[in-house]
């Protein structure tokens, strides 16, 4: 196991690098320096003056990849990608275009998109898989059908929809709840009910058909038809033995997406005033600060690793038969 | 055992009855709005609720220019001069200065001119300003002293700072009176190369030693290790001149009266650089604690909360200097309620908070539950809010009336335009050719069209660059651009007739002047097709698009959109490479120069990287331009300005398209408000009686019980089948 998660870590430097490398390309490709420093000096009496000494300060002034005015390696390190990436690699993300600190402002958003994704996360799983088992228990059945259908028609919904509803409903017509908004610690509770609720409803249409469709085929096994004859109930059934055999499928999809909850939902943050990180890259790339785009590309591509590491050592938990030696 | 079949089986029936009493009872035992956004403790307080869209990128004076940015820093720096609230047109008046300076003129042997001197003998114009004396800083730790009068927050390192994350943890607080030099610290720092002052490149032409003192710290900066401090007091600046504590002088090259209103502008507030140096030490960035991010000033407010992702707190600075609402406006303004307050000390609220709302949606119906005290007017819900007549004039639906909701409406002191290259060699020259043919295209586009379908009437149909409210706007006949409208008489009309866009046929006329019959070369037969490079091209822009194409069809002319992103138009405008373009332009200041300098020569954009983006180079409007930016107005000045008006509607450079007008409601609770299209300082005019909008809000907001109740017994009339299904299912 030990040697297992060595490897993997270390398969991760490359993909870091690639996936910098094509972040950085990507980004040159679209903007130029001087792009970047008329939108970060605006658009009114700007002088080529001062593009030019807002790119020498910030290092935008050297060559992309490769220096060949500098001697040895300078040829590599004086150049706007090494000195734009090497430091990330220490976690060292420095500052914005605009001069604040990055690691801040992830540090400060990253609570509201936890806040709002988690509990989103855990009640949405718990419901679905729920759902989904009791449909499959029920397969067959006109209550079956009309879930199914109920699904289908959950799934073609947008997920605009239900958070212009939810809050047309809750927040304007029943006055139950703030419309938007954000507060700290407990009192945070009231802002979150809504959109937490919305989240949950707008994946269950998409997510219980995926899971019944999962159970449904576990259940046509023959361990079960074995469970069954042996006398045990079909909610021992359901919990014990279906669930745990169709897990793998299950955490394929769920476990690779936990540390991505970190990075916040752009929608649901966007729509219900949650000051998360949801907005913070798509702001960034607008406003074509290349110091946060990579930063959060950066921190994208980590979790993703690690959330896929994750999902390889659930199966060992779930499946006795995986090894990783 | 099926789990259907658990032991809770027998109270299965009472538990979801007793969670469900529970619930309604607890429900029923709150009062008040559930949806309230703000904290209990905030109820009946002297607080005025906003929001903003988008984030200020800089509360640094030296830095903040655009609208998002003043919306705060008006409110918390003060420059010597400010604009009178009440007053139209607007009117200069001293801020923190004793009086509005008169500039004195230099010749060249430094000799004083006459005050009317032409501006070709004046070398130099000097303008002294001297303070108000006894105006304070708001309380900041960059001004706290210990007992022997050290600062104490001059020497921090990161190990002092671990525990500070905001401005508010530091435990001590000063403040200390205004003076000259932080008004010329301030100057200075429009200098120094990490600060990027979107002036520095014009200042540097006007103020006299700036351009060298920008020289000089670029070149000292390169020594300097990162993050290290340039104490500008060790500069010399001879354009900033010291002549007391309380009097100090700035000297400009030439002639240029524009500058007074430059002075009712944050980039020349007071930074003390103490502050600077506070803000400069070991660690400060790392936390935010800069002064981009922590301003200080004399101003009303002060920011308390700064977190530009959710919600920013101006709150009273309680040195204030005691200025008093003013007692005298323009006629009307006392019918309206806006001197009721004549003489009270201002600021009227205790505090100001923005919240950011980045959708309309619930920006819209937090205004209409109450938790907003003012809003704009979306295009998505301007039919809910105003009723358009059939002369134009807007008034507001009975929803809005019912609420007691209040209307304010005004002009933008903007311009916008489609502006033609001249540097291209089918829509430019000054040829009759090319005249004509941009002629054609303006009366083609109807604007007036344009402003009823995509604008719901909020604009006002251009016929020159000035918008109303400038210097040299007039209503009326008079002011219609003749090459595109027709003055018809209409006795009934308040002015006397109104201006008729002239006919298609007109157009086409014009077109086959310029050489083009029917739209097709005469020569050659070959159509005329024109290009329009715009960064619109998503969907919520085809149909402004398809519209465009239209009104270009009407000539037979055949338009190609050719969008492109920003960064490409941008780059395309700069090199002159655009055949025309879409653009606007806000005043910095009310009056005509700010807006005839986007067609001056000298700002010829592909010559000289200036604001004339269609490279419009007329040598008798450059002349008059250069006479009518130096003078004062009157009515010599309102005769240059129409000769030059009459040359551009000749020449048409530009499509005139339209001015903006802006719908503004707020709530009966709200009072003082009035537009103000420069300046932005209002916050401290405007007054709140909190005990109206509690009573307002709670009447609004009461929470509807009853469809939670059906909600919980529909959901129980799918689960309770789901369930005996599954009991039934069960073996």
């Amino acid at each position: 196991m030990f040697a297992y998660l060595v490897r993997r870590l270390a398969y991760a430097v490359p993909i870091l690098l690639g996936v910098n490398l094509l972040t950085f390309a990507l980004f040159f490709v679209v903007n130029t320096p001087d792009d970047m420093a008329r939108m970060q000096l605006g658009v009114k009496r700007v002088t080529a003056e001062a593009i030019a000494k807002w790119k020498a300060e910030r290092g935008y002034d050297k060559p992309l990849f490769f220096n060949g005015a500098a001697d040895g390696t300078a040829k590599l390190t004086d150049t706007i990608f090494y000195a734009k990436s090497a430091r990330m690699f220490v976690g060292d993300f420095g500052a914005a275009e605009d001069g604040r600190d990055i690691a801040r402002e992830i540090a400060t958003r990253i609570g509201p998109s936890t806040a709002l994704a988690v509990p989103t996360f855990i009640v949405g799983l718990l419901v679905t898989v729920s759902a989904a088992l009791l449909l499959a228990f029920v397969r067959g059945t006109r209550l079956d059908f009309w879930g199914v259908v109920a699904c289908v028609a959950a799934m073609s919904v947008s997920g605009l929809f239900y958070i212009i509803f939810g809050q047309w409903l809750f927040s304007k017509a029943l006055r139950l709840v703030p419309i938007s908004g954000y507060a700290d610690g407990l009192s945070a509770f009231k802002f979150l009910v809504l959109p937490v609720a919305i989240g949950v409803v707008a994946g269950l249409g998409s997510s219980i058909r995926w899971y019944r469709t999962l159970f449904i085929e576990e259940i046509g096994k023959d361990y079960v038809r074995t469970a069954r004859a042996k006398g045990l109930g079909e909610g021992t059934v359901l919990f014990r033995h279906v669930l745990k055999n169709a897990m793998i499928p299950i955490l394929t999809g769920v476990v690779v997406v936990i540390p991505q909850l970190f990075l916040g939902s752009l929608l649901m943050e966007s729509f219900f005033g949650i000051p998360g990180l949801g907005s913070y890259t798509i702001d960034a790339i607008n406003a074509q600060d290349f110091s946060v785009v990579r930063a959060m590309v950066f921190i994208g591509s980590v979790l993703y690793i690690a959330g896929l590491i994750l999902t390889d050592l659930s199966y060992t938990l779930v499946d006795p038969r995986v090894r990783f030696d | 055992m099926s789990l259907f079949r658990f032991p809770c089986r027998a109270s299965r029936p009472r538990l979801p009855g007793m969670l469900l009493a529970a619930l309604l009872l607890s429900l029923a035992a709150c009062d008040g709005e559930w949806n309230n956004p703000y904290p209990a403790d905030q109820s009946g307080r002297n607080i005025l609720y906003t929001a903003f869209t988008d984030r200020p990128k800089h509360l640094d004076p030296v830095q903040s220019y655009t609208e998002d940015e003043i919306t705060f820093t008006a409110q918390i720096y003060e420059p010597p001069l400010q604009y009178h609230y009440l007053k139209r047109p607007y009117a200069l008046i001293p801020a923190t200065v004793e009086a509005v300076p008169e500039p004195r003129y230099l010749d060249a042997a430094g000799r004083p001119l006459a005050a009317d001197a032409p501006a070709e003998q004046v070398a130099q114009s000097v303008y002294e300003l001297r303070l108000k004396p006894g105006i304070r800083f708001q309380p900041h730790p960059a001004f706290a002293v210990d007992a022997a009068g050290n600062p104490r927050y001059d020497r921090l390192d990161r190990a002092a700072l671990a525990g500070i994350n905001g401005i508010a943890d530091f435990a001590h607080t000063g403040t200390r009176e205004l003076t000259a030099d932080d008004y010329i610290y301030e100057i200075k720092r429009l200098a120094h190369p990490h600060l990027h002052s979107p002036i520095f490149g014009m200042m540097s032409e006007l103020i006299v030693g700036l351009k060298d003192l920008g020289a000089r710290l670029q070149e000292d900066a390169k020594a300097l290790p990162p993050g290290g401090w340039l104490d500008l007091d060790r500069y010399d600046l001879p354009g900033a001149e010291k002549v007391d504590a309380h009097t100090w002088r700035i000297h400009i090259k030439g002639k240029y009266p524009q500058f007074a209103y430059w002075l009712a502008m944050p980039f020349f507030a007071p930074v003390p650089r103490e502050v600077d140096r506070f803000y400069s030490q070991p660690g400060m960035a790392e936390k935010n604690l800069i002064l981009d991010w922590w301003p200080v000033g004399t101003g009303p407010f002060m920011l308390s909360e700064n977190d530009p992702n959710r919600r920013m707190v101006l709150s009273r600075n309680p040195n204030f200097r005691g200025e008093t609402y003013p007692c005298e406006g323009e006629a009307g303004d006392r019918q309206a309620g806006l001197l009721a307050d004549c003489g009270k000390v201002l600021p009227l609220i205790d505090q100001a908070v923005f919240t950011r709302e980045k959708e309309s949606i619930p920006y819209w119906n937090k205004f209409l539950q109450g938790y907003y005290d003012a809003s704009g007017i979306a295009s998505d819900n301007f039919d809910q809010a105003v009723r358009l007549g059939g002369s134009g004039e807007a008034t507001l639906t009975d929803e809005m009336r019912a609420q007691g909701i209040r209307l304010l409406a005004g002009v933008r002191a903007s311009t916008f335009y489609m502006g033609f290259n001249l540097r291209d060699p089918v829509v430019g020259g000054l040829t009759d050719a090319g005249r004509k043919l941009r002629q054609a295209v303006s009366i083609a586009i109807d604007q007036e069209e344009f402003i009823s379908i995509f604008l719901n009437g909020r604009g006002v149909p251009a016929m020159g660059p000035l918008p109303p409210g400038i210097f040299g706007y007039e209503d009326g006949k008079a002011g219609i651009n003749p090459r595109v409208y027709d003055w018809v008489a209409d006795p009934a009309k308040p002015e006397g007739g109104e201006a008729r866009r002239k006919s298609v046929t007109e157009a086409k006329r014009l077109l086959a002047e310029a050489g083009w019959p029917n739209g097709r070369n005469a020569k050659t037969g070959e159509p005329l097709v024109l290009n329009l490079d715009t960064t619109s091209g998503g969907m919520g822009d085809k149909a402004r698009l398809d519209w465009l194409t239209r009104q270009f069809a009407k000539i037979d002319v055949q338009l190609v959109i050719r969008s492109t992103d920003f960064n490409r138009f941008q780059d395309k405008v700069l090199r002159g490479a655009v055949q025309m373009y879409f653009l606007g332009w806000n005043a910095d200041y009310p009056d005509p120069e700010n807006f005839f300098f986007l067609l001056h020569g000298k700002e010829a954009k592909a010559v000289s990287q200036g604001e004339n983006a269609s490279n419009y180079i007329n040598p008798e409007f450059d002349r008059l331009f250069e006479r009518m930016k130096n003078m004062e107005n009157t009515p010599e000045r309102l005769a240059i300005i129409r000769r030059m008006l009459a040359i551009l509607q000749d020449d048409a450079p530009w499509v005139f398209s339209f001015y903006p007008k802006s719908y503004t409601l707020s709530h009966a609770w709200l009072s003082n408000r009035k537009p103000m299209e420069v300046g932005n300082n209002a916050l401290k005019y405007q007054r709140i009686d909190p005990v109206l909008r509690e009573r307002r809000r709670a009447e609004w907001n009461r929470p509807v019980l009853w469809p939670l109740l059906v909600g919980i017994l529909l959901v129980a009339a799918l689960v309770v089948p789901a369930l005996r299904q599954a009991r039934r299912r069960a073996p």
